[in-house]
């Protein structure tokens, strides 16, 4: 057997891979659904429960707060994170606009930071009586927003708080990919919808829209998936706790919590192919409409 | 604020277009200004005094700023224990993914072999697993391989990075087959095509990816978070979790540590900004 034979050889280029793949990906994917029906008191301790995990998980009151949470946040970061990072950058799309790049790079900095740190930084800018966030809302109310307003201790605005610091992290990097499929659509589309006698929105809906389909479904799916795994955010800002009336639990957070604090991997195992399931269940019911849009936009 | 935006205008006056543009203008500005201004209040924060912390939202007057607080970083606490540490760990973690990913990506992109079809499906599949799931097992596995507490067991189940074997991929499908034809009658090895032909090709996807592979592994927190327990073992982020804690009212030496943990990360972006737009967005507008 010769390594150089080009037959041999993409098996060889994939070895490192898929050593590394096979012992830290997919075994431990496989080993979790099996420490999913036990009990375990930290490695090595493990006994054999059948569902009992999963029957509990369904009656832990802990783990709906933490399901109800987790979709609170995808659902609102999305709804407001996709409409204003694609408005941005059909906005800065715009022919003839000063300082374009400028602009561009002021909208990304914040993803530059990281969630980590920027978690960081914004447990002071969420501080009552001198948090930069109270003091803009004071200033653009004219007064009647009040410096004394808690954000992190009190469990109505943690949700606001979590939703607020995730666009200001999500909405540049969303808009780099929206400017980048905007330019990708032929102009003379444009023209001749306009030539058709399309107004605006009609133009919006029926050339824009189609022309940046891939990355639209794009964009939902990974920022689905990435609010699903919500952990550092919450963890950081709220203080390495759940929050006030654990209103910033999320499901990673309860997995963490249970595997790592409390050690039951077993436990742990079962949140985790929970969130697996219901990760799989929302991209697939997002792709498929996504392909009802398609039918609808083609029409 | 009140300048306005050079514009190109047949008539040369501003006509209803152009006004629309100025009102667009002035709409992204103020975004602008509020996206930047937690990050200008970060740099503020990091130099002010703590008895101006609250005097000034932002800067304070030039002949009251200080340097004291990044000098208390590095004298009360070990930041540059942690810093160095948070380089290595990285450092390595993106040499070793950036070949590992790029050679996978070659195989995928230049060749045709048995089960290729299932591997990418493969790939792209785990692709949607959340990380966490592993979460229980890898500790598990990483005790009894006895890399808990070391940045072995940090590096070695972070090296997988499958993006990257797609980003690469899809960069390396533009690779006329006659290069890689005449490099294999020139007599150069399968490996060496892919050093010195398939390689220098993809620069800007090396670029972009280094970028990717930088910030993911800079700002990871969970898995360091489970895997290391010394103190003098720790990276940044676990580290400045700790500081939140201890430094319960120096607010400004958490800042100047907070800004130092982003400043690699941007010092690379402006050293990569062409590569990481164009190879972040390729992958997603063509595929």
């Amino acid at each position: 057997m010769k390594l150089n034979d080009p037959k041999i050889a993409p098996y060889v280029f994939l070895t490192p891979f898929a050593v590394i793949f096979s012992v830290f990906i997919a075994w431990p994917l496989f080993r979790s659904l099996l420490l999913s029906f036990t009990i375990t008191s930290g490695p090595g301790a493990q006994v054999f429960v059948g569902t009992a995990n999963y029957r509990f998980l369904l009656q832990d009151p802990d783990f709906w707060i933490a399901v109800r949470n987790t979709f609170t946040f995808v659902f609102f970061s999305l709804v407001i994170q996709v409409p204003l990072s694609l408005g941005l950058a059909m906005f800065l799309n715009r022919k003839g606009l000063w300082m374009r790049n400028a602009l561009r790079f002021a909208f990304f900095s914040p993803h530059l930071m990281g969630l980590v740190f920027a978690s960081i930084l914004f447990t002071l800018l969420f501080a009552p009586r001198f948090g930069l966030v109270n003091e803009g809302l004071h200033a653009v109310t004219g007064g009647h927003w009040s410096m004394d307003t808690r954000w992190l201790s009190d469990a109505r605005r943690v949700m606001p708080a979590l939703v607020m610091v995730n666009l200001w992290l999500y909405v540049g990097y969303s808009m780099i990919y929206f400017l980048a499929a905007l330019q990708g659509v032929d102009p003379q589309l444009y023209e001749a919808a306009r030539v058709d006698g399309a107004g605006p929105f009609a133009r919006f809906w029926n050339v824009t829209i189609p022309g940046i389909r891939h990355v639209l479904i794009f964009v939902v799916v990974i920022s689905t998936i990435g609010g699903f795994q919500l952990f550092e955010l919450p963890w950081l800002l709220l203080n390495n706790t759940p929050g006030p009336e654990k209103s910033g639990l999320t499901i990673v957070m309860y997995l963490y919590q249970n595997g790592f604090v409390s050690g039951d991997l077993g436990y742990a195992s079962a949140i985790g192919w929970t969130l697996l399931l219901l990760v799989f269940c929302v991209s697939a019911l997002q792709l498929k409409l996504s392909g009802s849009l398609r039918k609808e936009s083609m029409a | 604020m009140k300048k306005k935006p050079f514009m190109k205008t047949p008539s040369g006056g501003l006509d209803r277009e152009a006004w629309t543009t100025v009102m667009i203008w002035l709409t992204l500005v103020s975004v602008a200004m509020i996206f930047l201004a937690p990050i200008v209040y970060l740099v503020a924060a990091s130099v002010k005094t703590m008895e101006d912390f609250h005097r000034y939202s932002f800067f304070p007057p030039p002949d009251r700023m200080t340097l004291s607080n990044f000098a208390s970083l590095f004298s009360q606490v070990n930041f540059s224990r942690f810093l160095l540490n948070s380089l290595f760990v990285t450092c390595t973690t993106v040499t070793l993914q950036l070949l590992m990913a790029s050679l996978g990506g070659y195989a995928l992109a230049c060749y045709r072999f048995r089960g290729q079809q299932g591997l990418m499906l493969m790939l792209l599949v785990s692709m949607m697993i959340p990380a966490p799931v592993m979460l229980a097992p890898l500790y598990e596995l990483l005790f009894h391989m006895r890399l808990i507490d070391t940045h072995a067991g940090l590096i070695i189940p972070g090296l997988v990075n499958v993006l990257g074997v797609f980003l690469f991929r899809q960069a390396m499908l533009n690779i006329p087959a006659d290069l890689v034809h005449a490099g294999r009658v020139d007599g150069a090895g399968e490996f060496g095509i892919y050093w010195h032909v398939a390689l220098p090709v993809v620069r800007p996807t090396i670029g972009a990816f280094t970028l990717i592979a930088f910030m993911g592994t800079w700002n990871s927190f969970l898995w360091p978070q489970v895997v290391l327990q010394s103190n003098e073992l720790f990276t940044l982020p676990i580290a400045l979790n700790q500081l939140v804690g201890l430094y319960n009212d120096d607010y400004g030496a958490l800042m100047a540590g907070t800004l130092l943990a982003v400043l690699p990360v941007v010092l690379l972006f402006f050293l990569l900004q062409k590569e990481f737009i164009s190879g972040l967005t390729e992958g997603a507008v063509k595929g």
